[in-house]
């Protein structure tokens, strides 16, 4: 299996506290890994690193992605190639319509893989087709960008992108949070379709209730900006029985 | 008077280039000597063979203006220097045009090359776009197009000296009915030396079938413009009126004072848009128009309704408050606006709403953009009269900040004095947020993409109030004006 | 030659300001200068007209103001007023302190001290210039200035006693300081010119709460022209309330300068309700980074009142924080105005600043005048502002009775809530209940001249 992201002793920091402090992760193609831990253990942080959002600085580390440096990439470039995150809180646009927004994403994408702009029948189409797989009311998306959307429409939303995108890399940052039964179901199928042996998904969650619906073949702990446990799927339902509290404990006490 | 052939005094290197509609127009022009004076004033009005009350008229407003002194209003957030109102031309017109053109044939070439170049429909081609054009270059009327169409349905769209003449009790019943030559330092000026502009009238029950177009351009060197645009829509008929200015870059400041008024009787409606895009002067301040305007219009009658909508990226200084005085019962007033500022560009804009009717509602919606050391000021008064009684008023402004050296303020007035009113007003200032740009990054749309399609977005609810051709191109307008502001 | 009531009254001023002069022969030098200073600006812009381009006098009728004679009250109240007398009209905890002026005159026998920390200082400002003269001539009158208006010039002219409020680095004063200026209404002080003064001095991470009064006696018809200036050191943190109770034929016009340091606060709360025409300016500079103000507001006004409030919150440094929230409560023939700036200057970067005036209108014949106004240099901002004016919305009127109450039951407790908002947040309880009981006891007067 060809490796799509590989993360070396990255470090990292927001407003001048230290927050990732040597991670290591290798991500493979056809992957599914799920990075958990209490709040505060730096999730989110890893994966807005890994798409450039310039309120964190890295401070040591590489990552390579496709065998590209990651880390010297500007945000949309990262976009263009393939990384994709999920926002934990989808920001509004207000004014901006969301099909003009969708499509200008899908042309910049498309652009950077040598591909033709799609004209407006031919987005149209796919846009549709997307739309219902996620099941979102078209006449939502007449507004503007997550404007006035409750959190389920909003992370309907994201998952639309995420069809529409295509990427090689999902980063997922806590999809499921604030999910009712039936969004959850939505989400889950959008990125099961999605999963393919070309791409991979790094989801970050505090609950191991998406792990139902999204199967992972790794499970991560991420715990005081470092990975402290690896383990399969197993490992989910024992921190789901046990609480964060014994990993905790066992850190401390390896130190 | 001497004809004169105007040349460009300004190279091309010592303004910046930004203003692509900044050409000259090498024509012959009859241009009357600088200076305001009585003479002046009776000469405009003979070139225009006005009728003897309208020399009349013009005159009682220059004495008026003579009494004002030469100061212009202080209270504005505005700062220029004192204008000298003696050395700037006060009638200019294209030299070939000194008898009205007949036909499209009869129009300068270089004139109509002029217009091609500005992307306005003039010629007979263009009809098919559907608007009915009156351009107006430097100061006088050069051509209306889609006349047939419009007098068969008793609809008068023609040149304001030709109203004076044709039309004349109109003219005489509505000129100054919302804009008395006493109103404003500036009107009263333009009153007395209104060389010409627009003028429209849709008879009862008449819904004009096509927009009404005027446009504007400044093209002599060191030249006041003074244009007066008179819209009459009588009971139950209805208008779409469109208004665009340019004018060349000079490294001078050049003079704009208009005057527009609009009457809307019993449950009639007009909608005015106006994209302003007069040159705004370069990177340094040097240059542009400084643009004076008196906008104002009145709903007389039961349920009528007047809406401005205006896109305001140009010209130096920007004084503009189009207004809706709401007199009949149950009459609507709607303003919708972008300004922008960038550069050393000023503006101070806004409306105002008197509610004078019961049951009258009005809307105000203001999106303000400030860019490089640009300062843009929303100004706006919503004044409820006793008797408006249930009036309703909503405001909305919003101002967008670019880069640290640029200021947004934001002056309202509200007044009531009927307790049944309600009147809400409500105001922000914002930049684009950190968090936005990086949503649209992480979706591959590059930074000044995002940044256009943000800025669009905070405009959108203004632009939906345009014509779809008059919004793209407002779009576009914005695009270039902010070309190299940083956020 | 005809002579105008307004060339009378600038007589009297000018005879009485000689007379005074006369009288503070051994003042000290400095103090006498400032108030000759002052008294050459006022004689050249007398008072401001709202004359086309005023902006800050544009809602404002000085004109009645300007035309009446006013004098001095050299002779004092001419009768000694008891403390039972004011105890119900005057709002009182045990353990303020409190400093009594009477007509423009210290009133000893009304005034106590609670004040138990070493080196505060609360007194008059006579006795301040003998206990802290370098104190006294470094701040005072160094907030105001003298040119923005007559009034200002003309209380600085007449400037003779007021209060010196001293607060040491450090100290937290636990009693609350009063500071209550009574028109008595004495025949003696008829048509009065009084000229309150207060100059409040905190130093660093000084802690205080001031109560500033005017309370008019019944027959009271003066004109009070008050400054208070307040200086916050760094961290300081002071509340301020001040409340507005002259009589019916009173004219008030009142004007309170803060300038603040780094990360201290400043919270005021203002209640307006007397006066024929009462105006109160408040300006505050938030000149050091962390600096924050709130200031409140309730005006009550009914008959044929003007009562008028101009804020000006200028964010002169990064990180600083500013709320207005003023609500006015109109009825019979008032006019009131509220009248807001804030300026964010540039380089004043994630200031915040929030402007809220909010007005109920209860019968015809009646005016507001809202301008709450914002001016930004600087980008990385959060300023907000809204204004509204209207009745007293249907649906909750409809919903009250729908409940059972009738309409002017329904119509006076939703009068009281909306005023409840600015009363509740009063932590001093004494002027808490005073202010309850006074709009309650304000409100079957509101709704007489009610059509709503």
């Amino acid at each position: 299996m060809a490796t799509l992201l590989s993360i070396q002793d990255l470090h990292a920091t927001v407003d001048g506290a230290e927050v990732l402090k040597g991670v290591n992760l290798t991500v493979n193609a056809g992957e599914v890994h799920a990075i958990m831990g209490p709040n505060g253990s730096g999730k989110s942080t890893l994966v807005n690193v890994l798409s450039g959002n310039p309120q964190y600085q890295v401070t040591g580390g590489s990552v390579e992605f496709g065998g590209r440096d990651l880390l010297a990439m500007l945000p949309e470039e990262r976009a263009r190639d393939g990384v994709f995150l999920a926002f934990q809180y989808p920001v509004e646009l207000p004014g901006v319509r969301n099909w003009q927004f969708l499509k200008s994403a899908v042309d910049a994408v498309r652009k950077h893989r040598g591909q033709d702009e799609l004209s407006i029948r031919q987005f149209d189409r796919i846009y549709e087709a997307k739309l219902k797989l996620v099941e979102i009311d078209a006449e939502l998306m007449k507004r503007s960008v997550n404007e006035g959307f409750s959190g389920g429409e909003k992370k309907r939303n994201e998952m639309l992108q995420l069809l529409l995108l295509e990427p090689r890399l999902a980063l997922l940052d806590e999809t499921d949070s604030g999910l009712d039964i039936d969004a959850l179901r939505v989400v889950a199928g959008a990125v099961n379709g999605y999963r393919g042996g070309d791409n991979a998904i790094v989801l970050v969650t505090h609950y191991q209730r998406l792990l139902d619906y999204i199967v992972p073949d790794f499970i991560h702990v991420l715990y005081d900006g470092r990975m402290v446990l690896s383990g399969g799927r197993e490992l989910a339902l024992e921190l789901e029985a046990k609480g964060y509290d014994w990993v905790k404990e066992a850190v401390a006490a390896g130190r | 008077m001497t004809q004169q052939r105007v040349i460009s005094r300004t190279s091309e290197d010592e303004v910046a280039s930004e203003y692509k509609w900044g050409f000259e127009t090498d024509i012959e022009a009859d241009i009357a000597p600088k200076g305001l004076n009585e003479g002046i004033v009776r000469l405009i009005s003979g070139k225009k063979n006005e009728p003897a009350w309208l020399l009349e008229w013009r005159l009682r407003a220059y004495r008026h203006w003579l009494s004002l002194g030469e100061h212009q209003p202080t209270w504005p957030m505005l700062d220029y220097p004192q204008i000298d109102y003696q050395d700037s031309h006060y009638y200019a017109a294209p030299a070939s045009y000194k008898n009205q053109p007949n036909s499209l044939e009869e129009v300068d070439p270089e004139l109509l090359a002029a217009f091609d170049k500005l992307g306005i429909p003039l010629a007979e081609r263009e009809k098919l776009a559907g608007v009915a054009v009156d351009a107006v270059f430097d100061s006088v009327s050069v051509h209306t197009t889609f006349k047939d169409t419009l007098d068969k349905l008793g609809i008068i769209f023609c040149s304001f000296s030709e109203a004076a003449q044709k039309h004349p009790d109109l003219v005489k019943k509505y000129l100054g009915s919302v804009v008395p030559y006493t109103d404003n330092f500036y009107a009263t000026l333009n009153s007395a030396v209104f060389s010409d502009g627009s003028f429209a009238y849709i008879p009862k029950g008449v819904k004009c079938p096509v927009p009404l177009m005027t446009y504007f351009r400044i093209n002599a060197a060191d030249t006041g413009q003074f244009e007066r645009t008179l819209i009459i829509a009588d009971e139950g008929a209805s208008v779409s009126y469109l208004e665009g200015c340019t004018a060349p870059m000079r490294k001078s400041h050049q003079l704009h004072a208009a005057v527009v008024e609009l009457i809307a009787l019993d449950d009639a409606e007009i909608k005015y848009s106006t994209l302003q895009n007069w040159f705004p002067g370069d990177k340094e301040g040097r240059g542009g128009v400084f643009n004076f305007v008196t906008k104002r219009g009145k709903c007389a009658g039961r349920n009528s309704k007047i809406s401005w909508t205006q896109v305001e990226t140009g010209s130096a200084i920007t004084w503009k408050y189009p207004s809706c005085i709401l007199q009949g019962d149950n009459s609507v007033g709607e303003f919708y606006s972008v300004a922008l500022v960038n550069n050393r560009q000023q503006a101070d804009t806004g409306t105002k709403m008197i509610h004078i009717g019961k049951n009258t509602r009005s809307t105000i919606i203001s999106k303000g953009i400030s860019a490089g050391h640009g300062n843009g000021t929303y100004r706006g008064q919503v004044k409820i009269m006793p008797g408006a009684k249930n009036a309703r008023n909503f405001t909305r402004c919003d101002s967008l900040l670019i880069g640290d050296q640029c200021g947004a303020h934001t002056v309202p007035y509200i007044e009531v004095r009927n307790p049944t009113a309600r009147v809400e007003h409500e105001a922000s200032t914002s930049k684009v947020s950190d968090d936005q740009l990086f949503y649209c990054l992480q979706r591959g749309i590059s930074e000044e993409d995002a940044r256009h399609m943000i800025i669009n977005g905070f405009c959108r609810s203004i632009f939906q109030e345009l014509p779809f051709e008059f919004a793209v191109e407002a779009s576009q307008l914005l695009k270039v004006s902010l070309e190299g502001a940083v956020g | 030659m005809t002579t105008s009531p307004a060339t009378v009254a600038i007589d009297r001023y000018r005879a009485d300001h000689e007379e005074l002069s006369r009288r503070l022969a051994g003042e000290a030098p400095w103090l006498r200068d400032l108030r000759q200073q002052a008294w050459a600006v006022f004689q050249d812009s007398g008072f401001p007209t709202a004359t086309r381009g005023n902006e800050r006098w544009k809602y404002t009728p000085v004109g009645a103001l300007a035309r009446t004679e006013f004098g001095y009250p050299f002779a004092g109240p001419g009768e000694r007023i008891e403390a039972e007398r004011l105890h119900h009209l005057d709002p009182w905890g045990p353990g303020w302190t409190t400093l009594f002026f009477m007509d423009g005159q210290f009133a000893p026998h009304l005034s106590f001290s609670h004040i138990t920390e070493p080196g505060v200082t609360v007194s008059t400002l006579a006795e301040a210039m003998t206990r802290e003269p370098a104190l006294v001539q470094s701040h005072l009158g160094r907030l105001v200035d003298l040119t923005l208006d007559g009034f200002h010039a003309l209380n600085t002219a007449f400037l003779t006693d007021g209060a010196v409020i001293h607060i040491p680095a450090g100290l937290d004063v636990a009693s609350p300081i009063h500071c209550a200026f009574i028109a008595s209404g004495a025949a003696a002080a008829r048509s009065a010119a009084v000229y309150p003064r207060v100059l409040a001095v905190l130093g660093e991470g000084a802690r205080a709460t001031l109560v500033e009064s005017y309370i008019g006696l019944a027959g009271a018809s003066c004109f009070t022209d008050a400054i208070v200036e307040v200086s916050l050191d760094r961290g300081a943190k002071l509340d301020h309330y001040r409340l507005l109770m002259e009589s019916a034929g009173s004219y008030h016009v009142g004007m309170t300068r803060v300038r603040q340091s780094a990360g201290s606060s400043y919270n005021a709360t203002s209640f307006a309700r007397g006066a024929a025409l009462g105006r109160h300016d408040l300006h505050v500079a938030l000149d050091g980074e962390g600096a924050s103000c709130d200031l409140r507001g309730l005006y009550v006004t009914s008959g044929r009142q003007h009562i008028d409030h101009h804020i000006d919150v200028d964010h002169l440094q990064p990180n600083t924080r500013s709320t207005q929230y003023f609500k006015g409560i109109l009825a019979g023939s008032s006019h009131a105005v509220f009248s807001g700036r804030v300026l964010v200057a540039r380089g004043a970067q994630k200031s915040e600043a929030h402007q809220t005036d909010r007005n109920l209108l209860l019968s015809e014949g009646c005016e507001i005048d809202s301008k709450p106004s914002l001016e930004i240099y600087a980008d990385d901002v959060q300023c907000t502002h809204g204004a509204t004016a209207g009745s007293v919305a249907d649906e909750e009127l409809f919903y009250m009775r729908a409940r059972g109450l009738d309409l002017e039951t329904a119509t006076r407790t939703l009068v009281r809530g909306f005023a409840s908002e600015i009363t509740d947040a009063i932590t001093l309880a004494p002027l808490r209940a005073y202010l309850e009981a006074w709009i309650t006891g304000s409100i079957p007067e509101l709704h007489q001249g009610a059509t709503v």
